[in-house]
Parts: structure tokens; C-alpha cells; sequence
């Protein structure tokens, strides 16, 4: 974490500059997905992806490939495997948050037999967008492209199907094909935003200014655009606040979430 | 030609036999009101219809065609609305997400559509409504925007799944009204569910009875007997009418209406307590 110098400005950094920019693409995605999955009242089976996604990238650290791509791999798998189970995970929060912990478990003895690796476990843990290489930010700009394209292909029966799945269904909507789909989307945005905010703390990214926006307007465009727009500048704005005080970053985002989140709540009481 | 016909259609889900050997015709513009003890298969005779439930046996055509799913010429009013979704949207957006639904896009309406989306609403005289939040709405603000919603694209066939449920009396009696009006008007062919004959008497042109894995299709004075409601539920069933109403007697229990007193809206839940958890 750098500290201003009197003569280097915030920008002057290139880590600092990659760090703007990872955090701003994948602020944008997650935002605009988190929406979805509030809607959807999906917020819990992301979070469990985010967990199954630290046993991948462990995994993948233990057997010499990337962890992004372990978690990319397994949150994947793991997605489509909830969005193919589909009705019959609604309810069943108990079996979820067992994998969850399974998987956070499995991602500890893959720590514990990688020893070199375990310097990371903090940054998949809490995130370290300040430590996001131009490769790393090249494959995230992949997954927003990959998400939002396969988002603006199927947004509008993945509406139809959340909010009146039975007549979706009578109209020809699949809603097994378009909950698989939906999911696989999230487990990329769910990996994406790890590598900003780290495992524990997507929801940061990917609840808190979906549900914000939910509370500040009624209409469905102006939910996405306000999402996507406070997520953007609750991550800018918080690798800025720690640029200046030297607090962990995720930290920062965190805070500004949640204080927009439930100013959002006092200022709508209804 | 029949708005829809059934020819010998035995109906079964996961192996049980929910209707058995089932013919029956709907005429053109006909408002039938469809009763019959929970559990009956009236939902699942609409599923059927829609193209949702093949049947065991036989043939199910409407007007003159085989079913298919996502057939534009019906409308369709589902009676578990199980929208869970935290997504506080207004009543038009949310009726506006129905359209063109089913095609890959982005869930934004043109002109067009929308257009379509207006006259709809004010057919059912649902336009103040609509710019209302529609989990904030009371049943019959919300029942109305839904039949405006199964009323864009023209559909020929409306099949409403006990649109009653949870309104207070004057609203019941609103909603008749409108499905009564639309299927004058417009000639729209109407299959209306609900668990009190008295609710429909006077509104419908005939009643499809539906118990015991059976059916019968006619006039209230038809239908509504001893005999045939006794074989419809299997058990002696007395028919006793006073002051216009019809009272469907078990013994002494009264089988048919305040059924649908046991049921809430559980599905929406009224405002607050489903804001808030992450």
C-alpha cells in the first residue's frame, strides 16, 4: 500500500493505474450481475461460490497453474452444477453452507501441503487489487465481456423467468437453461471479484450496490446504471481512501458499501 | 370449431391419475368457470392446455390445433405467482418483463411493445397503477395489472387460475366483472378457477366441475345437483340454494366455499420483513 509523497500523485504509479482499472471493470460487472442476483434472491449461492472458488484456486497453486484460473475452473463448475439443481436449492441454505465449508476446509489442506503458497491465502482471503498484474487485468477484461455479453443475450428471459417463472415457463422460457446460464456468469463475476475484494468480502461488490440501487428506484434500468455506477465508485473511491490513510483497501470498499447500502435503507424507509 | 376440446385425455402426474378419460369442448367465446375440491386438477388442466403437462392419453386441441407450449393465443394468469424476487420494481415494469419474455435480449421495450403495453393497461383501467411498486400493491391492484398483462398480444384464450384468492368480496366481484367484460367485448374464451360456484353465479355461461378424477361440463342448473356432485366428490352431496346462493353440503359441512379461507397471499408478503436480508 503506498502513502502520498509530496511529489507523486495518486496516478503516477502503475500498479496504481492497474489497479483503477481492474477494480472499475469488475466493479462494473459485478454491479450490473449483483442486481440479477439480488433479484433472484440468489445472494447466498454466490457467496458459497466465492468459498468452492478458494478450494479451486488452492488446488490450482498446488498443482502449478494460475489460481485464477482454479477458481475460474471450479466457481464455473460449481455454478452450473446449482444452476442444473435449481428449484430444488431454494431452501436448502443448510446443504449450501455445508460445501461452502467444506470447501473453505479443502482449501486449507491444499494450503497446508503448499507451504510457499500460503503467503497468498491472505490476498484470495481479503483481496490485494494493488498486487493485480497487466495479465491478470487482461483476463479480467475477458470475463466482463464474457459476462456482459452472455448477460445482454439472455437479461431479458432470465427477467421473465425471476420474477414470474410459472408464466415464463408457459411461455417457452427453459428455466433450468437460463438459471445454468445465469449462474455460470456468476461463478465468472464471483471469480472476477475475488481478485478485488478476495473471497470473504464479494458480496461487497456484488450485493451491496445491487441492493443499494434496489432501494433508491422502482425502475429497472435505473437499477442497473446506479449499481453499476456506485460499485464503480465505491472501489475507486475506496483504493483512493487507502492510497491516503494506508488502510487495507478492501477494507475501505467494504465500508463504503455498507454505508450506502444503509444510508440507502434510512433514506427510503418504507 | 371448439376454442379447446379434450378427447378422451387422461391427465397423470408422477404416476397418479389427476383426470381420467376426459372429453369435453369450450366454445368460441365462452366463459367457464372451473370449480371443483383442491386438489381436483384444475391448475393442472390449465398446465395441460398451456402445453406444460403432456397427457397420459388422448388429445388436447385448441382451437382445432395441438397443444403447444408458448402458444400466443392464450393469456395466462398462474396462481402461484412464487415471485420471491427482491427486486421492487413498478407494476409496469414488472408486467412489461412478460413480453416478448421468451426471446434473448435486452429487457428493454420498443415503441412498439410498449404502446401494446398501455392499451393493455388501459383495457383494464390499470393505468394509474402502473408506475406504482408492484409488491406495494394490494391483491386486486396487483390481479388487475396481471390481467392486463395476459391481455397483450391479443390472446383468444384466458386462463385464469383462481384469480380470486385473498381478495376481499368487492374485489372479487370487480374481477368477475372485468373477465365478464373482456370475454363480452372482445369475445375472448375464458376458464376462470375458483372454489365458490358463488363467485361466478350469473357471470359465466357454464361450469366444468372437475372431482373424482372426473369432469362435467354444463349449465349451473346442470351441474350444480346432488347427483352429479355427488359422483364428482364421491361422497352423498347435498345441494341447497336460499337467497340466490348455492350452498354445496357434505353432511352438514359446507365442502366448497371458505376453502379458500384457509389460503393467504403467502407468496408476496406485504411489504416490509422481505427488504433487508442479504
Amino acid at each position: 500500500m503506498g502513502t502520498g509523497t509530496g511529489t507523486m500523485g495518486i496516478l503516477d504509479y502503475d500498479f496504481m493505474v492497474t489497479a483503477f482499472a481492474a477494480s472499475g471493470v469488475v466493479a462494473l460487472v459485478a454491479g450490473i450481475v449483483g442486481v440479477f442476483l439480488v433479484a433472484r434472491g440468489q445472494t447466498f449461492a454466490g457467496h458459497a461460490l466465492s468459498h468452492v472458488g478458494f478450494a479451486g484456486a488452492t488446488a490450482a497453486g498446488l498443482i502449478g497453474i494460475s489460481p485464477l484460473f482454479g477458481m475460474i475452473g471450479m466457481t464455473l463448475a460449481a455454478g452450473i452444477a446449482m444452476g442444473l439443481l435449481g428449484e430444488r436449492l431454494s431452501g436448502r441454505d443448510v446443504a449450501i453452507g455445508i460445501v461452502l465449508a467444506l470447501s473453505l476446509g479443502f482449501g486449507l489442506l491444499f494450503l497446508h501441503y503448499y507451504t510457499s503458497f500460503a503467503t497468498q491465502a491472505t490476498a484470495l482471503l481479503f483481496g490485494n487489487v494493488l498486487a493485480v498484474s497487466g495479465d491478470t487485468l487482461r483476463t479480467l477484461v475477458a470475463i466482463a465481456v464474457v459476462t456482459l455479453g452472455g448477460l445482454a443475450v439472455i437479461s431479458r428471459p432470465l427477467l421473465f423467468a425471476t420474477l414470474q417463472p410459472e408464466l415464463a415457463e408457459a411461455k417457452g422460457v427453459s428455466l433450468r437453461l437460463t438459471g445454468v446460464i445465469f449462474m455460470a456468469i456468476v461463478a465468472l463475476t464471483v471469480s472476477a471479484s475475488v481478485q478485488i475484494v478476495g473471497i470473504l468480502l464479494v458480496f461487497t461488490l456484488m450485493v451491496g450496490p445491487a441492493a443499494t440501487a434496489e432501494r433508491l428506484t422502482a425502475r429497472l434500468g435505473s437499477a442497473l446504471a446506479v449499481a453499476a455506477g456506485l460499485a464503480v465508485a465505491e472501489a475507486w473511491a475506496g483504493i483512493a481512501i487507502a492510497y491516503y490513510t494506508d488502510w487495507p483497501t478492501s477494507f475501505c470498499i467494504t465500508l463504503l458499501s455498507a454505508l450506502a447500502y444503509f444510508g440507502a435503507v434510512a433514506g427510503t424507509r418504507r | 370449431m371448439s376454442a379447446i376440446a379434450f378427447d378422451h385425455v387422461t391427465l397423470a402426474i408422477a404416476g397418479r391419475e389427476v383426470l381420467s378419460d376426459v372429453s369435453l369442448a369450450v366454445g368460441q367465446g365462452e366463459f367457464i368457470g372451473v370449480l371443483g375440491p383442491n386438489g381436483a386438477g384444475k391448475t393442472t388442466l390449465m398446465r395441460a392446455i398451456l402445453g406444460l403437462l403432456k397427457p397420459a392419453s388422448g388429445r388436447i386441441s385448441v382451437d382445432g390445433a395441438d397443444v403447444r407450449r408458448g402458444n400466443p393465443a392464450i393469456g395466462y394468469l398462474p396462481q402461484t405467482r412464487s415471485t420471491s424476487a427482491d427486486l421492487q420494481l413498478t407494476g409496469r415494469d414488472f408486467i412489461a418483463s412478460s413480453i416478448d419474455g421468451e426471446r434473448y435480449g435486452l429487457p428493454f421495450l420498443n415503441a412498439g411493445r410498449r404502446q401494446a403495453l398501455d392499451e393493455a393497461l388501459a383495457t383494464v383501467g390499470a393505468t394509474g397503477l402502473a408506475g406504482r411498486r408492484f409488491r406495494e400493491m394490494s391483491g386486486g391492484e396487483r390481479q388487475r395489472l396481471l390481467f392486463a398483462q395476459a391481455l397483450i398480444g391479443g390472446p383468444r384464450i384466458l386462463l385464469l387460475d383462481e384469480p380470486l384468492i385473498s381478495l376481499d368480496p368487492r374485489h372479487q366481484t370487480a374481477v368477475v366483472e372485468l373477465a365478464r367484460g373482456l370475454c363480452r367485448d372482445k369475445g375472448i374464451t375464458i376458464l376462470f378457477s375458483a372454489h365458490d360456484i358463488n363467485q361466478l353465479i350469473g357471470a359465466v355461461d357454464r361450469i366444468l366441475y372437475l372431482g373424482n378424477r372426473q369432469a362435467t361440463l354444463g349449465t349451473v342448473d346442470e351441474v350444480i345437483t346432488a347427483p352429479v356432485l355427488s359422483r364428482l366428490y364421491g361422497s352423498p352431496i347435498e345441494v341447497v340454494r336460499a337467497g340466490g346462493r348455492v350452498f354445496v353440503l357434505s353432511g352438514a359441512q359446507e365442502v366448497e366455499s371458505g376453502a379458500h379461507l384457509h389460503e393467504h397471499d403467502e407468496a408476496y408478503g406485504h411489504g416490509h420483513g422481505h427488504h433487508g436480508h442479504p
